[in-house]
């Protein structure tokens, strides 16, 4: 079944791309989608098997790399990290799969691009099931490549192809800081592979590297270059530019590349690696400010922007700041929740959009949209569910909500008990996370008024043909919807509630709020690690119920069968002490209000006063040009990195090649041997054979030198 | 084992024998028959070089990988009383370059099919060529050695110079230039070794423990000759100069194989032999390849001139050679032959997508195109496979080797390895911006209009070397256990010749450079 996971794809896009021409665009089509299909049926299988069933395992497949230690194997892991991923990868694709026969049946290529998706399927797959550093690389470039090709499917567009490089080039800037990171992985532990090297991290906690000069701890070190990948591919802040230039690809690939999946493989390597990251505090805290940083930046700019898809898309990289600074926070289990519920309702606004872009032919530009909500009106219901889930809406101490509600909420107020507990940047988590969602509900709202409401700004012809999209296109949408609505109520317990004690089995700690206790998760969990591997610990270090916990668990472990105990136990001693530790009513409001009041706030803008908005952008204030030109990072890169690739290449080239080594080296020996081969010979070629006859007179000395040599 | 058929003999000098027949033929033939001497004359060198990769296929199969030792060793006195032999023979290190090299050919040989001038000389010139590269691979005595490595100049220096470009003059006499000064300095070394050890033969050669301050100035000497070869920065501006000038099967071979002459020479001769001077140069070493890695990438993406370019990225990936070797580590020698056998089939299948597009429009300016994909659809898919492999994405041969020579100098140095992997960066930034020069957009110089896709000869090229970048990226174990024993004792010789012998040689080793 695994097989199926994986390879499907594999072979649906190797068959829909290299045969393309004998098969046709309608036989791609329908083994592409199939293929995706019958990989997600298998998924959501193979999720049971692993959670319910407890059968985490690893399944190898051949050898890839094999020399001394080095060694690597192409493997399939699946554990419950692996398998929520695996569920999320497969049905958004499948839907994505879906929608595209309706979105993209009037392009002539449509086998390439179903080729290609199938293709960004299986390296993403191919990414969460790899069972060490190396196969996680391929996937990794592997998705990047797809992502390429997706970005720069209508290669005639300048535009497309160009943010085609840009979103290549700034993962490999990423790539670079990963691929030392394994490296680094390599030196400390003397292998890649997952539970080898996850297994020794405790014991290499003292190590360090040398670096440029620097003694790092090796962890920190380790823990930072993976970040760096991790920000690549992910958009953190410095490294975000490629997100919304990747607008340029086909919605379809918006929502599944740059929205749902491939963008959260940043996300998804902190949680695998968290064994390092949670012996990196300083890289913890530097995880967590940029992530924050990221969530701030990238909702402010997204105010500002007046294209569909670029609002959406910074809306993503806002949210993956989300991801992240829950996950520098430590809460791993909630930055993996979100991220499974953020996969639903984004692919749906994308989607969504795509729908939009669709019925408009073509209209990307809010601006010239507005009153279609009775033309559109299915796909306008899918954006409002989208938009709640992503605001987060629901109501505070029922806990009955959309799915952002529960994920989003989650993280912020993990982040106030964090902060709490002095966990660096936890405040500042708390309140940029909670200013964020304010500027969230804002743009979010702003984009649905601007859309779907008000008067119809763009061309009259534009309305006349605007129409709801067929079915293909809308049914996928409804299954995201269905997700958007219920996918944050029904996992919350096996994600970050009670259920998560068992649910995440080893593949992840179960989080504070599962535990019932927000202060010291780290060394708490560090701690049942340790005593699994043997490895004494003074308990006297320990808080008093830090150590109750660990006895309990120990002596649960004997007395019972291990999943049932760990529930129980810990449900109880997460109850005795929950009131304790729980955060102030005020926080778990806040998220509510400053949402609220973006609503609010965008109602008064764009329904009540259409015309303010207008005139905030015609008067064109410095504050509003900082966020319509993304806070001019762009230019600020152009300038400098882009602007000194060039000027370096032309220095070594023509100064240093050209005028220094040729200058001096062959040219002016050419010019000095060609003066004196003037001389001696008179012609004009005549230099080429003069070193042809020096080396055989070379050859020949030596032969005579030998021969009189031995006659000595 | 094959008994006493001397099978290295018969790969090495049966395509001279061709190359004899085909020059015989020509003097044969009256001149009015001009067609028929072409046509068989290529005739005989395809049926020539295939045959040639069968029975090294042959060699290959009968190879036992377990051997660190030279195996189908053969050995016939030459002049005995200077201890000059002629002896030939290929352990793990040089099997795979003596297959890579006949395999190449019969390439060569098809992407020339259409060519018109001085046929029959040419196809010669090819064969000559691939008797005197394989013969360095093969021999096992150094003064044969320097008699192949230097004859491999000349029907290179030929194929520049007669079939070459516009300024093909100046490119030959460059590469000429260049390569004969270097060899001119390990002919000296070679000579000063003869007198030192009484013999040529490599076997014993490599037993022999050079006196330290004298390894110092023999490694100097032979990297002289290796650096120009690799090409190392920053005696690397000849390479440019010949690919652009060179046709199309000329630059598969210098690209694809004359380039590895360098880095097989340092794991023959200045590893084994002078592990103390390798020790010492190391760092000089790993600094000029982080230069030519990053260096030579910036210079890359400047360029117009597409074939410049890819050359320039060849320089950048030797860079990654010279580091892997010079870690000393399992890891990065294994890396480094992984890498050259890599490049050789990418960098060949990226000259061969050059003269696609060069044999349809005779230009080298990436300006000149823009747009291919709509009339080649099939080239462009072929060409973006090996522009990806040459980024070294992971799932092609090209990532193996930048992944383990970057890993295993990580392990002597982080700071090399960081340098290294900047070029990563720079070689996706070279490589797409030109690819999507050339290959998207639209078509808005009408001459391509007229474009026509790949023809079957190109197809079967190009497919053959693009299963290979992909077979090989995804199982790389079959080449790294052969070579495997080889290296190992390669390593176990150099680090048992680590010991500290004498404090004294020790710093005297130094002080003599410095003073130079």
């Amino acid at each position: 079944m695994a097989y199926i996971v994986v390879f499907a794809p594999l072979l649906a896009a190797a068959i829909a791309g290299l045969l393309q021409k004998q098969i046709g665009d309608r036989l791609a089509q329908i083994i592409t989608t199939g293929a995706t299909i019958a990989a997600a049926l298998c998924s959501v299988a193979i999720f049971f098997d692993v959670t319910v069933g407890g059968n985490a395992r690893t399944i190898e497949l051949a050898q890839w790399m094999a020399v001394g230690n080095f060694e690597i194997n192409w493997a399939i892991r699946l554990d419950t990290l692996s398998a929520v991923m695996l569920v999320v990868i497969t049905s958004v694709s499948s839907l994505v799969h879906v929608y595209s026969w309706g979105y993209m049946s009037h392009d002539p290529h449509r086998a390439r691009f179903f080729a290609y998706l199938s293709l960004f399927t299986f390296a993403m797959l191919s990414l969460v099931t790899a069972d060490n550093f190396i196969q996680m690389f391929f996937g990794w470039e592997g998705v990047g490549l797809a992502s390429y090709l997706l970005i720069g499917f209508w290669y005639q567009k300048d535009s497309a192809t160009s943010a085609a490089i840009k979103a290549f080039v700034t993962n490999r800037v990423g790539d670079f800081g990963l691929a030392l990171g394994i490296m680094a992985i390599y030196l400390v532990f003397g292998s890649l592979q997952f539970d080898e090297v996850f297994a020794q991290v405790p014991a290499m906690a003292e190590e360090t590297i040398g670096f440029f000069g620097v003694n790092f701890q090796a962890l920190e070190l380790i823990a930072f270059l993976l970040f760096i990948g991790a920000m690549g591919k992910s958009a953190q802040f410095f490294l975000h530019v490629w997100l919304p230039d990747a607008m340029e690809g086909p919605t379809p690939v918006s929502a599944l590349i740059h929205a749902a999946t491939m963008v959260t493989a940043g996300v998804f390597l902190v949680c695998r690696a968290h064994g390092i990251f949670e012996l990196a505090p300083n890289t913890s805290a530097f995880i967590t400010f940029i992530g924050a940083t990221t969530a701030l930046f990238a909702a402010t700019v997204g105010l500002a922007q007046n294209d569909i898809k670029r609002v959406i898309a910074y809306s993503t990289c806002s949210q993956l700041g989300y991801m992240f600074f829950a996950a520098g926070l430590g809460l791993y289990s909630a930055a993996m929740f979100h991220l499974f519920t953020h996969a639903f309702f984004k692919a749906l606004l994308f989607l969504g959009a795509g729908s939009v872009i669709h019925g408009l032919h073509e209209e990307q530009d809010m601006r010239n949209m507005g009153g279609i909500y009775k033309l559109l009106p299915i796909t306008w219901i899918m954006m409002i569910i989208g938009t709640l889930a992503l605001t987060g809406v629901g109501i505070p101490l029922l806990g009955i909500g959309f799915a952002g509600f529960y994920s989003k909420d989650m993280i912020i107020e993990e982040a106030f008990m964090m902060g709490q507990d002095g966990v660096a940047f936890g405040m500042f988590a708390f309140w940029i996370g909670v200013i964020a969602a304010g500027l969230t509900s804002f743009y979010s709202w702003r984009l649905i008024f601007m859309t779907f409401h008000g008067k119809h700004r763009g061309e009259p012809e534009v309305l006349k043909h605007a129409h709801e999209s067929g079915p293909v296109m809308i049914i996928p949408l409804v299954f995201l919807a269905v997700g958007a609505l219920f996918a944050g109520a029904a996992f919350k317990s096996d994600f970050v509630g009670k259920g998560a004690l068992t649910f995440w089995e080893e593949s992840l700690p179960p989080g504070p709020y599962a535990v019932g206790n927000y202060g010291h998760l780290v060394e708490d969990y560090g701690q049942s690690h340790a005593d699994e591997h043997g490895v004494e610990l003074s308990e006297a270090e320990s808080a008093s119920l830090e150590a109750a916990m660990s006895e309990d668990e120990a002596a649960a472990a004997q007395d019972h069968a291990v999943e049932a105990a760990h529930g129980d136990d810990h449900g109880e001693g997460a109850d005795g002490e929950h009131h304790g530790h729980h955060p102030p009513t005020w926080v778990l409001f806040s998220p509510f209000a400053v949402t609220l009041f973006g609503f609010v706030l965008a109602w008064y803008f764009y329904m009540a006063n259409p015309e303010l908005p207008r005139r905030i952008a015609a008067n064109n204030g410095p504050l509003h040009r900082f966020l319509s030109n993304k806070w001019y990072v762009d230019e600020i890169y152009n300038a400098t990195f882009v602007r000194a690739t060039r000027v370096l290449g032309d220095v070594f080239w023509k100064f240093g090649d050209q005028k220094v080594i040729d200058g001096l080296g062959p040219n002016g020996i050419a010019a000095t041997a060609l003066s004196s081969a003037r001389r001696i010979a008179k012609l004009q070629s005549g230099y080429l054979y003069h070193y042809a006859f020096v080396m055989l007179i070379g050859v020949l000395g030596l032969a005579l030198w030998l021969i009189a040599g031995a006659g000595a | 084992m094959l008994g006493q058929l001397p099978i290295l003999s018969a790969i090495t000098f049966l395509p001279a024998l061709g190359a004899v027949a085909i020059l015989l033929l020509r003097a044969l033939m009256r001149s009015e028959e001009g067609a028929v001497l072409d046509r068989n004359a290529k005739g005989i060198a395809l049926f020539v070089t295939l045959f040639v990769f069968a029975l090294s296929l042959v060699m290959l199969v009968e190879f036992d990988a377990g051997q660190a030792g030279f195996q189908f060793v053969e050995s016939l006195p030459w002049l005995p009383a200077l201890g000059i032999s002629y002896k030939m023979g290929v352990d793990g290190i040089s099997v795979l370059f003596v297959v890579l090299t006949a395999f190449l050919l019969p390439i060569c040989i098809l992407s020339s099919w259409k060519l018109e001038k001085r046929v029959a000389d040419y196809m010669a010139a090819f064969l000559l060529l691939e008797t005197l590269v394989i013969g360095v691979f093969c021999a096992l005595d150094m003064f044969l050695f320097y008699i192949f490595f230097e004859g491999s100049l000349i029907p290179m220096f030929l194929i520049i110079g007669v079939w070459g470009g516009q300024n093909r003059i100046y490119a030959a006499f460059k590469f000429f230039l260049y390569t004969f000064l270097g060899s001119v300095l390990m002919l000296a070394a070679m000579i000063v070794m003869f007198t030192q050890v009484g013999t040529t033969d490599i076997e014993v050669l490599l037993a022999h423990p050079f006196a330290r301050d004298l390894q110092t100035w023999l490694w100097l000497a032979f990297f002289a000759s290796f650096a120009v070869k690799m090409p190392m920065w920053p005696v690397h501006t000849w390479l440019p100069d010949a690919h652009v000038q060179a046709p199309t099967a000329g630059s598969v071979i210098l690209a694809g194989i004359l380039l590895k002459l360098g880095g097989y020479g340092f794991l023959r001769f200045s590893i084994p032999m002078f592990p103390n001077a390798s020790e010492f140069f190391a760092p000089m070493v790993f600094v000029l390849s982080i230069i030519a890695i990053v260096v030579t990438s910036l210079i890359a993406f400047r360029q117009t001139d597409i074939k410049k370019l890819i050359a320039y990225s060849s320089v950048a990936h030797m860079g990654f050679v010279t580091l892997g070797i010079f870690t000393m580590t399992e890891l990065g020698v294994q890396g480094a032959i992984f890498q050259m056998l890599s490049h050789g089939v990418i960098s060949a299948a990226l000259f061969l997508c050059i003269g696609v597009i060069y044999d349809r429009f005779h230009t080298r300016e990436i300006s000149f195109y823009g747009g291919l994909v709509h009339k080649m659809p099939v080239y462009a898919a072929v060409f973006g496979l090996f522009a990806m492999a040459n980024v070294g994405l992971p799932g092609t041969s090209g990532f193996i080797g930048e992944i383990m020579t970057m890993t295993g100098a990580f392990q002597v140095d982080p700071r090399v390895a960081a340098g290294a992997a900047l070029g990563v960066i720079f070689s996706a930034v070279y490589m797409l911006v030109a690819y999507k020069k050339v290959v998207f957009g639209v078509i808005t110089n009408p001459k391509l209009e007229t474009a026509t896709d790949l023809n079957a000869r190109e197809w079967i090229n190009l497919g053959v070397l693009a299963v290979l970048a992909v077979y090989f990226g995804f199982f790389s174990t079959p080449i790294t256990d052969t070579t495997r024993a080889s290296v190992d004792q390669l390593i176990q010789q150099y680090q048992s010749a680590q010991p500290v012998e004498a404090p004294v040689a020790a710093t005297a080793a130094p002080a003599e450079t410095a003073a130079h």
